[in-house]
């Protein structure tokens, strides 16, 4: 009766037509409510009951106010990506609740604000009225009542689904364990909820439900920026300058508050430096002093940010100075959707600045992925000497993931090649020049500010310069100085984290790439595209910029690969295609961008369209 | 009158040779490559005033990190110190890029050099964000009221009704880079004319010993665009027009045995260093701790088309930006590994909290 039952309910406890662990809640609101700890409790509890939920926020640019909706997928098989059309929609948001119940899947369960009457909408759904202004009265003072509203709608959904109060509490305990009467309070309002639904509802024969499993072990829950943060700190990162901009604001916050936590001593004194910089030209700039004079430097931004970069990362490419530049994907400049997600960026930060310039690009499509990243990213740039984005979006780097906990990093620090003055007698202070390729992989050698050594200093300019960082305005020097950057590159292609690539048995003619959050559709596409077409495909997941030889091996292979992003232009398909030549013309685009993560059928479909699939 | 600043004595046994300074380096030691300005260019008499002030003061030259813009200005750091690290950054952004520095290394010494175009206009929230900060520099501001590099257009800094070398009427009212850095609470302003060595010095030394941000806006003439009868910023105008707050002499900590300046001849104020800061009165008793007697001197000295020079104001006691942050001594740069990896415990933490 569900559009689309992947998961196997569970035969042994489920009665026929009842969905066990595989459904999309939409909870519909107005933004600035203080939904967020309640929608953090609903998955919670789920997790706690050991089935797999991930939470997607889809919020306007906007304090107060406008409508926000909070996706949970709930599903055993993994799948993470919500939906198109809710199974179980909590309506609260008067404006928005006549299109949020049309959309809703049928067979549906409508949870929704009393006064809003929607019964009459259409009859192929389930209604459950609730009454919240008359029943937070019982529940606490006036002044909470649009906080506890929250509450309630979780112990209507939490008594209709089978969320069992051990794991609601468990949940509300990590929320408010320090505040005890706020917890109190809380746990009242899902009571309420849980009475009131138990006494004014039956659950419907066919439907949702939540049934414990043991399918989350010690995984942890968490979103791709705060993976980022713990990422930087584990590397290193010393001096943090930055300009806030939603979606990367919260990457710095957690990058701060893991510093304040891991690198400021009792008395005080900080191994660090966080600081709010003017705009993004002045973070960058910062970014680009520390790295030069030796420290591990970052920033965190989004489009907008690295536009206003552009003539520092071009310097940075030149000088050869190293930096981590986070960008966190956003819609468009200016008023745009910047809440929106997209991979819109890819162009831009690829070839950003002006003159001959590239720039290696890591690309996560998790949690665990920006942790790890990030912490390549730091030994990127100090080995190569250059700046390094890491291009996470709106959807990975501010929606909840569930995750397996992150690994200790089992390699030291690679600071790169920097010379002390030990080192620099020890090669002979003349022989020794600041853009000269020593070792034969384009990599100059450097030393930093500092060293008490005559013949150790140099000047530090953009791209006129010889080999000795001396002026000049020389035509063969400067064409022997890019040329050399074209071979540092080189050696970079084979040091970015490599494609994951996966075959399907036997192989396929036709393969399918695509890259960070895409990947999520993908997959569950794939599944999909197995289980009710019987056409399988081969897939290889991009990890990085520059590619690596087994990106173009894959295409070789194929007779034609279909290239899955999100933006209009299929940008990654242009960089593909500019990039690896021979194979452009097998090469085709799959293109998503509505702001939203993909839907697994859109993919679905357009493959099988493609494809001519029956 | 006060003594004049004493000069360098030379280390007892040495006694043929050029003079040496206290860590027994020879003024050549300061020097960096040679100038490609135009002669008669005012920056190249900044440069010499600047290798002067870094010989007397005694800088470990290999501690200093000549940083700059972009302009005929902000090429001479390439022409003092070779010693030392220059980075030539991009228009306008010297600032962001010292203070990315510092905060990686305070123990360098950061000397900053700019132009009216570089800092007035296209870097004017860098100029302003770094006073703000009191990020512990010297920013010199090579003035000479045009773009000396694009060849002459106005800067934001040309007086209103002064007229280019094609006769064209600047309508538009000037930035007084000393006026901005006073209302910014800036801890050390000061004002300068490249062919008043003599002051010029002094200040440079006193600005390098500096607790925090010290704006040293210097009259600098462009030969070649802005030299002319109708400039408020040539050579004539600025003879003409010059007037001294005081007599500057800067004091080295090792020196202070051997001077010995009058009771009550002037305002002494002693910097972090050790060393100290005298200004000898001369036209006025301005107290270069009094704010809001500094701003009226300059609004009053713009009424009537003076150019005041000498060290308008000073707070040697505000925290630096270093200092506000609580950074440790040693430069985060070079921290080893098990200072800045936090342990196996601390990850295991951060993924308790996640669960
Ligand atoms: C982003 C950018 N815009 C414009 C320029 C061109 N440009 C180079 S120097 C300069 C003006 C320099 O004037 P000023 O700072 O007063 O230095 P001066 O040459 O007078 O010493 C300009 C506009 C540039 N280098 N970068
Ligand atoms: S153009 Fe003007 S500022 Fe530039 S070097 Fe010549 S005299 Fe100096
Ligand atoms: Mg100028």
């Amino acid at each position: 009766m569900t559009p689309n039952s992947a998961a196997q309910p569970d035969a042994a406890a489920a009665a026929p037509g009842v969905v066990v662990n595989d459904f999309t809640l939409s909870v519909a609101t107005v933004n600035g409510t203080g939904s967020q700890t309640a929608n953090a409790t609903l998955i919670r509890a789920i997790i706690r009951m050991g089935v797999p939920a991930s939470g997607k926020n889809i919020f306007p640019s906007n304090i107060q106010g406008l409508p926000t909706w909070y996706l949970i997928r709930v599903c055993q098989d993994g799948w993470i990506v919500p939906r198109e059309n809710a199974d179980v929609l909590i309506c609260l948001n008067r404006e928005t609740a006549r299109d949020d119940v049309m959309k809703c899947a049928p067979g549906a369960w409508v949870i929704y604000d009393a006064p809003f009457k929607l019964d009459m909408l259409r009859d192929d759904v389930h209604y459950f009225p609730v009454p919240f202004a008359t029943l937070v009265r019982d529940v606490a003072p006036p002044k909470l009542w649009k906080l506890v509203t929250n509450m309630l709608y979780v112990g209507v959904a939490a008594e209709l689904l089978g969320i069992e109060m051990a794991a609601i509490d468990a949940a509300l305990a990590k929320a408010f364990g320090s505040k005890p009467k706020a917890y109190e309070i809380n746990v009242k309002a899902v009571q309420v909820g849980r009475d009131h639904a138990r006494e004014s509802f039956t659950r419907p024969a066919d439907g949702y439900r939540v049934e414990q499993r043991d399918l989350i072990g010690d995984k942890i829950l968490l979103d791709g920026n705060s993976a980022v943060g713990l990422g930087a700190v584990m590397a290193g990162v010393s001096v943090v300058p930055w300009y806030p901009i939603t979606p990367s604001t919260s990457a710095i916050e957690a990058t701060e508050a893991y510093l304040e936590q891991f690198r400021r001593d009792a008395d005080g004194t900080a191994t660090f430096a966080v600081l709010q910089a003017e705009d993004e030209l002045a973070a960058i700039g910062m970014v680009l002093g520390a790295g030069w004079a030796g420290a591990r430097a970052m920033t965190a931004t989004s489009g907008p940010g690295i536009s206003l970069m552009s003539e520092f990362i071009g310097l940075s490419y030149y000088a050869e100075i190293p930096a981590v530049i986070i960008n966190v994907q956003r819609v468009g400049p200016s008023t745009g959707l910047p809440t929106r997600t997209m991979q819109c960026d890819i162009l831009c930060c690829a070839y950003n600045s002006h003159g001959d310039t590239k720039h290696p690009l890591l690309l996560p499509a998790s949690p665990g992925e920006c942790y790890e990243m990030t912490m390549d990213a730091f030994d990127l740039a100090e080995r190569f000497q250059t700046a390094i984005f890491l291009l996470s979006d709106v959807d990975l780097g501010m929606n909840n993931w569930l995750s397996d906990p992150f690994a200790y990093p089992d390699r030291p620090l690679d600071r790169g090649k920097v010379l002390d003055a030990e080192k620099l007698q020890a090669i002979g202070v003349k022989e020794w020049g600041r853009y000269k390729d020593v070792d034969g992989d384009g990599i100059p050698w450097r030393t930093l500010p500092g060293v008490e050594l005559d013949g150790a200093a140099y000047f530090t300019r953009g791209s006129g310069h010889n080999e000795y960082a001396r002026y000049t305005e020389s035509s063969t020097a400067y064409e022997a100085n890019v040329e050399r950057l074209l071979r540092k590159f080189e050696t970079l292609r084979g040091e970015v984290p490599v494609p994951h690539r996966d075959d399907t048995d036997g192989g396929s003619p036709v393969g399918i790439i695509a890259f960070g959050t895409s990947h999520w559709s993908l997959v569950e596409a794939r599944d999909i595209l197995a289980k009710e077409h019987g056409v399988t495909f081969d897939y290889l997941r991009l990890r990085a910029f520059p590619f690596s030889d087994a990106v173009e091996a894959f295409v070789q292979e194929h007779e034609r690969v279909y290239v899955v992003e999100q933006n209009r232009d299929g940008q990654m398909l242009a960089l593909m295609r500019h990039e690896l030549p021979q194979v452009a013309a097998k090469l085709r685009g799959l293109r998503y961008y509505d702001g939203m993560p993909i839907h697994a059928r859109h993919i679905m479909n357009d493959v099988i369209s493609n494809e001519r699939v029956a | 009158m006060p003594p004049p600043p004493p000069s360098p004595k030379l280390p007892s046994g040495a006694s043929k040779g050029p003079p040496l300074n206290h860590i027994g380096l020879p003024q050549t030691e300061y020097r960096g490559g040679k100038s490609t300005l135009c002669a008669g260019c005012g920056h190249d008499a900044i440069t010499a005033a600047i290798t002067r002030a870094l010989w007397e003061n005694a800088a470990n030259p290999y501690r200093i990190a000549k940083m700059s813009g972009i302009g005929c200005s902000s090429k001479t750091t390439a022409y003092f110190l070779s010693k030392s690290w220059g980075f030539n950054a991009v228009h306008g952004r010297m600032p962001s890029v010292t203070t990315g520095a510092m905060l990686a290394n305070h123990t360098l010494n950061a000397v900053g050099i700019s132009g009216d175009g570089d800092s007035a206009s296209i870097g004017i929230g860098q100029l302003v964000h770094v006073i703000r900060r009191n990020l512990p520099m010297t920013y010199v501001v090579n003035n000479n009221g045009v773009y000396g590099l694009t060849k002459g257009q106005f800067s934001a800094t040309a007086d209103r009704g002064s007229k280019s070398k094609k006769g064209e009427l600047n309508e538009f009212e000037p930035i007084d880079l000393c006026g901005l850095a006073l209302e910014l609470g800036c801890t050390f302003v000061a004002r300068g004319y490249s062919a008043d060595r003599k002051q010029l010095i002094p200040i440079l030394r006193a600005a390098m010993h500096h607790r925090g941000t010290a704006i040293v806006d210097v009259l600098s003439p462009c030969v070649t665009f802005n030299n002319h009868a109708g400039s408020t910023k040539s050579y004539d105008w600025g003879k003409s027009n010059e007037e001294p707050l005081h007599e500057v002499g800067y004091v080295n900590p090792w020196d202070l045995d051997e001077v010995d300046y009058e009771a009550g001849s002037g305002i002494e104020v002693t910097l972090p260093d050790g060393g100290v800061l005298h200004l000898a009165k001369l036209g006025s008793d301005h107290d270069p701790r009094d704010l809001e007697g500094a701003k009226d001197l300059l609004s009053q000295a713009k009424a009537k088309h003076k150019f005041l020079t000498g060290i308008l104001y000073i707070d040697e006691h505000r925290p630096n930006l270093i200092e506000g942050l609580r950074m440790c001594d040693e430069p985060v740069g070079t921290l080893p590994q098990s200072v800045l990896r936090p342990g196996r415990e601390a990850l295991e933490a951060v993924m308790e909290s996640f669960r």
